[in-house]
């Protein structure tokens, strides 16, 4: 028996990815060396017809499949952002793969089938689908990671992160097969039904989970598995970095709170302390680790680790309130605004080989290149939380669902813990206007594609921070849908 | 126009920095004309305030109420009363002053300077006349962006560790307001205060002990941090010995002021009980910041921080006269809020201009200064009576009433706070005799320019203030006392607290 049509239509973002991913693939051999500008062309127009058909999706809500993948508001809020996070990394990657001199038509390709994977991840009702969509994504992801072959960095950033990865997707894959043992499904809903109906707190189910709870802890960069990610930001090409920091993030806090807020909704009481407790330290850590770094790409990689603690703390609310996961959509579109613009200016300044990455290097610029500093000083007090930008209100939203759920103590930790970032991210503001370069060195000017990215990531930036009502009920309505 | 002049008021500033990016960044004559420009429409702008104030009513005037956002609740709302008006006006005009100050000393980076400048004065505007949290909030905040620039770029020669600390002490602060603002918001239900205050003073909801104390704690940190209080004072020297003039000019006359009128607009009202359990404490901090700020003001070598610790004196002052819970203190401490402004923005000005003719603020350094310069130096003594408080200056006033005022709370701790005011006899007094008489040590100081006429211009309209706000102070007293009793008047609940457990002591 073949799935009815509309089945197809509530893939549709996957299927244009995958099958513009593989039209690069096929036409890159063909596609002579000076006109490879093509393939970004195509990879766009790709990203850009799966982030629209997401609207051509949200008509066709329900389960597809037999029940593995689910439109809803929650998958169709996620499948936006991730759409839009490619949009914007094949774009900000293009400049970079001419300046760099590496390979493009497969790097395009790599992109697509990652964000393909991070759409099953996020729309993944079951189980299995959900670690399919995990190793899509991952396994291009690590190609992407070492992309640079002949950069050593780049080498060790691809190897740490097959490794930790490997080992987090098997964790992953592990524990769904004990819950699975102690269930009989891995349908989510009737999960929620077995545990409801009994299995509650048996020994297998809660080692399953502890398990999945892990593996996904890996992807999110959550202490105490957090250690490979200031090596892998690091080394991976800055456009890449950029998206990693924000789409499977966004794709495996997708999946957590899928699994954690309706399949295991009712063990809140077995998980919740381990998030709070964990997005405790992933902030504290990432924050202090940030403050005494002088590589721009290591810190906002650290600075990345604090906001997946952020993240964790309004995911916390999210047990027992929508509006934490409300709260945890709006933060992830608002970090991924921030930190691909963030990232984007790094990769810009970076230069050939990406030897400019120290405050020192960074000494002065703000005198220099008037208009990339101020960006980049727009992204890091977004980062650092100050209002009229996207970062402030999605604080604000964590920690007032937080607030409301009786977590007094983690958003007292939460609020000192953005005040000590305001010290290293007003260090790199220090660097470019108080100090004096160094050395006189003149970046590049702006290509016209990074140019853009900039353009939509500030005034996304901004207008998250003034008028957030439009993502914020579209956030609301996606969490509606997880209850 | 009504309807909208606060608006106008707050962001007209914001407009004309804005403007400013249209000029040549290298054609500094125009961009310092529009700037002042501006900044002197503006003031002509706040005027209008005045002119539509109505002394007689404690409601909030020119109110303004527009939906921001549905959920949570947070409305743009802003008012004026009593306690605000002049606080707008000591910002507008502190405003002009700066941008005329900065005239010649800020050679570098000239349009960013004043676009700093104007976009600092949106967001003190601001901070004084939002009367939603959330607003209120973000003005705070992003204010802070505006002063780490002026000091961290055109600052001394430790302008980035006085800049950082400067952020950081204020954010530290500020993030535990931010989390009791939330608290506050799941508790009533609203970011609006006048809504909240109601509801509180209703006692639908009503605070127990415990949450009142923690969150009056949470606003008090903000605001005390910001006054500064002793013993969270310790940014302040560096901030304005490292800030450029104009920079201190603002810092001190209106940036300190944001603490206490937090003080008088959030805590008091919002957490009587809390306020009142609390006063003596906050008493003696005040008290110990009157004595101590006084007495290393007296022991220091560099004019400028002695200058900075005379604040943390005053300061401690005010916020003795706001906790006496009397309406004359409080009206007192208004006043001292003003005159304060005008007082030690017109010494920092002074210090400026020593420091503009030999690039130094040590008192050794000078001496002798009356015979090349005796214009100056006659500002400067008026500058520094009217700043120890010498009747019939602006000084005297807002001393006198807080001093007043809290006689009718504690007979010592008025005694400690005079002492305070003999203390900045002293020091500003034995500064001014080092620097202005006695021979003329230094051979450079021999042939010092007197006030230029940029400087005259300058130093007569503050010299204008401080004797107009000494003679005539009816004028602003008489606007003031509504707002001031009925800030007192909404503190009911926490004086009947007070009452009862005298009465139970007894």
């Amino acid at each position: 028996m073949f799935p009815p049509i509309q089945d197809i239509y509530r893939l549709a973002p996957e299927f244009i990815l995958c099958a513009f991913g593989m039209l690069i693939m096929l036409l890159d051999p063909f596609v002579p060396a000076g006109s490879k500008g093509w393939m970004a062309r195509l990879a766009l127009v790709g990203a850009a017809l799966s982030t629209a058909s997401v609207h051509w999706m949200s008509q066709f809500p329900g389960t597809a499949f037999y029940g593995l993948m689910l439109v809803d508001d929650f998958s169709i809020f996620l499948h936006g952002l991730i759409g839009g996070i490619a949009v914007l990394a094949v774009l900000g990657s293009y400049d970079y793969l001419e300046r760099e001199g590496l390979q493009q038509g497969e790097y395009y390709a790599l992109v697509l089938f990652a964000t393909a994977g991070m759409g099953v991840m996020a729309g993944a009702n079951e189980l299995l689908t959900a670690f399919l969509g995990l190793e899509i994504s991952s396994i291009a992801s690590y190609v992407l990671a070492g992309y640079r072959r002949d950069a050593l960095k780049s080498n060790e950033s691809a190897l740490k992160y097959f490794l930790l990865g490997s080992f987090a997707t098997a964790f992953f894959l592990y524990g769904a097969a004990m819950v699975y043992g102690a269930t009989g499904t891995t349908m989510m809903p009737q999960i929620r039904l077995a545990i409801e109906q009994g299995r509650a707190g048996a020994p297998l189910l809660v080692l399953g989970l502890a398990l999945m709870i892990t593996g996904l802890a890996f992807k999110i960069a959550s202490v105490p598995f957090q250690v490979w990610t200031p090596d892998v930001y690091e080394g991976a090409p800055t456009p890449v970095t950029a998206m990693f920091s924000a789409g499977p993030k966004a794709a495996a806090f997708a999946m957590l709170m899928r699994l954690l807020c309706s399949g295991f909704a009712p063990e809140s009481e077995l998980w919740l302390p381990v998030i709070a407790l964990s997005a405790a330290l992933t902030m504290t850590v990432g924050n202090l680790a940030a403050l005494v770094q002088t590589n721009v790409k290591r810190m906002l990689a650290y600075s990345s680790i604090s906001h997946a603690g952020y993240l964790l703390v309004a995911f916390a609310a999210g047990a027992r309130s929508g509006e934490g996961v409300a709260a945890v959509l709006y933060y992830l579109a608002a970090y991924a605004l921030m930190s691909i613009g963030a990232f984007t200016v790094v990769a810009h300044l970076g230069g050939a080989g990406e030897r400019r990455l120290t405050l020192d290097d960074y000494a002065g610029l703000g005198w220099r290149q008037p208009l990339t500093a101020a960006l980049l000083s727009l992204y890091l007090l977004s980062l650092l939380g100050m209002p009229v930008t996207a970062g402030f209100l999605g604080k604000f939203y964590a920690f007032s669902a937080a607030l409301k759920t009786d977590l007094l103590w983690l958003v007292i930790l939460a609020a000192l813990n953005s005040a000590v970032g305001a010290y290293y991210y007003l260090g790199v503001i220090v660097a470019m206007y108080f100090r004096e370069p160094e050395e006189a060195w003149n970046p590049s000017p702006l290509p016209a594609a990074v140019g853009l990215v900039l353009l939509l990531t500030a005034a996304g930036t901004i207008c998250l921070g003034i008028f957030p009502e439009g993502v914020s009920t579209l956030a609301a309505q996606g969490a509606l849908a997880l209850r | 126009m009504e309807n909208y002049l606060l608006s106008i008021v707050v962001f007209f500033p914001l407009a004309g920095g804005v403007a400013l990016l249209l000029l040549d960044a290298s054609d500094r004559v125009w961009i310092r004309r529009l700037a002042l420009t501006v900044a002197v429409a503006e003031f002509g702008l706040s005027l209008l305030l005045l002119r539509g104030f109505d002394a007689a009513t404690t409601a909030y005037q020119f109110e303004e109420l527009r939906a921001w956002m549905d959920a949570p609740p947070i409305q743009y709302h802003l008012g004026v009363d009593g306690i605000s008006v002049f606080l707008v006006l000591l910002t507008t005009l502190l405003t002009p002053i700066a941008v005329l100050c900065a005239w010649d000393s800020i050679r570098e980076h000239t349009r960013p300077f004043y676009l700093m400048l104007l976009v600092l004065e949106t967001g003190m505007l601001g901070v004084f006349l939002a009367l939603d949290l959330f607003l209120f909030f973000v003005f705070w905040e992003v204010m802070l962006v505006p002063m780490y620039f002026i000091i961290g770029v055109w600052g001394h020669e430790r302008r980035i560790y006085a800049a950082l600390k400067f952020v950081l002490f204020t954010m530290a602060g500020s993030v535990l307001m931010l989390v009791a603002i939330l608290w506050l918001y799941q508790i009533t239900g609203s970011f609006d205060l006048p809504d909240i205050q109601a509801r509180l003073a209703s006692g639908r909801p009503a605070l127990d002990a415990t949450t009142e104390l923690l969150l009056f704690g949470a606003f008090f940190l903000a605001f005390a941090i910001k006054v500064p209080l002793f013993p969270l004072h310790t940014w302040l020297p560096d901030a304005h010995v490292e800030a450029p003039t104009a920079g201190s000019v603002i810092l001190a006359g209106v940036l300190l002021k944001m603490g206490t009128y937090g003080m008088v607009r959030f805590c008091l009202p919002l957490f009587p009980i809390a306020a009142v359990t609390m006063a003596p404490w906050v008493a003696v901090l005040a008290i110990v910041g009157v004595i101590y700020g006084a007495l290393v003001a007296m022991v220091q070598p560099d004019l400028k921080k002695l200058i900075a610790y005379s604040s943390v004196s005053h300061l401690g002052m005010v916020v003795l006269g706001i906790f006496s819970f009397q309406t004359i203190g409080m009206q007192g401490a208004i006043y001292q809020m003003l005159s304060h402004g005008i007082s030690t923005g017109a010494l920092f000005l002074v210090a400026g201009m020593l420091y503009d003719r030999r690039h130094t603020h040590l008192i050794s350094e000078f001496g002798g200064l009356v015979k090349p310069m005796p214009v100056l130096c006659a500002y400067f003594l008026l500058i520094a009576l009217s700043s120890l408080g010498l009747p019939p200056l602006n000084g005297f006033v807002g001393e006198f009433l807080i001093l007043l005022g809290s006689y009718r709370r504690s007979v010592t701790w008025t005694a400690l706070a005079a002492t305070g005011v003999i203390l900045s006899a002293v020091y500003l007094l034995w500064a001014y005799q080092r620097v202005v008489f006695g021979e003329i040590t230094q051979e450079k100081n021999r042939s010092l320019p007197d006030a230029t006429l940029r400087e005259r211009i300058i130093l007569a309209t503050l010299a204008a203030v401080i004797i107009a706000m000494g003679v005539a102070s009816p004028m602003f007293t008489s606007r003031t006392e509504a707002s001031a009793a009925h800030v007192l008047q909404q503190m009911e609940r926490g004086q009947v607290h007070l009452a009862e457990n005298a009465g139970g002591g007894r």
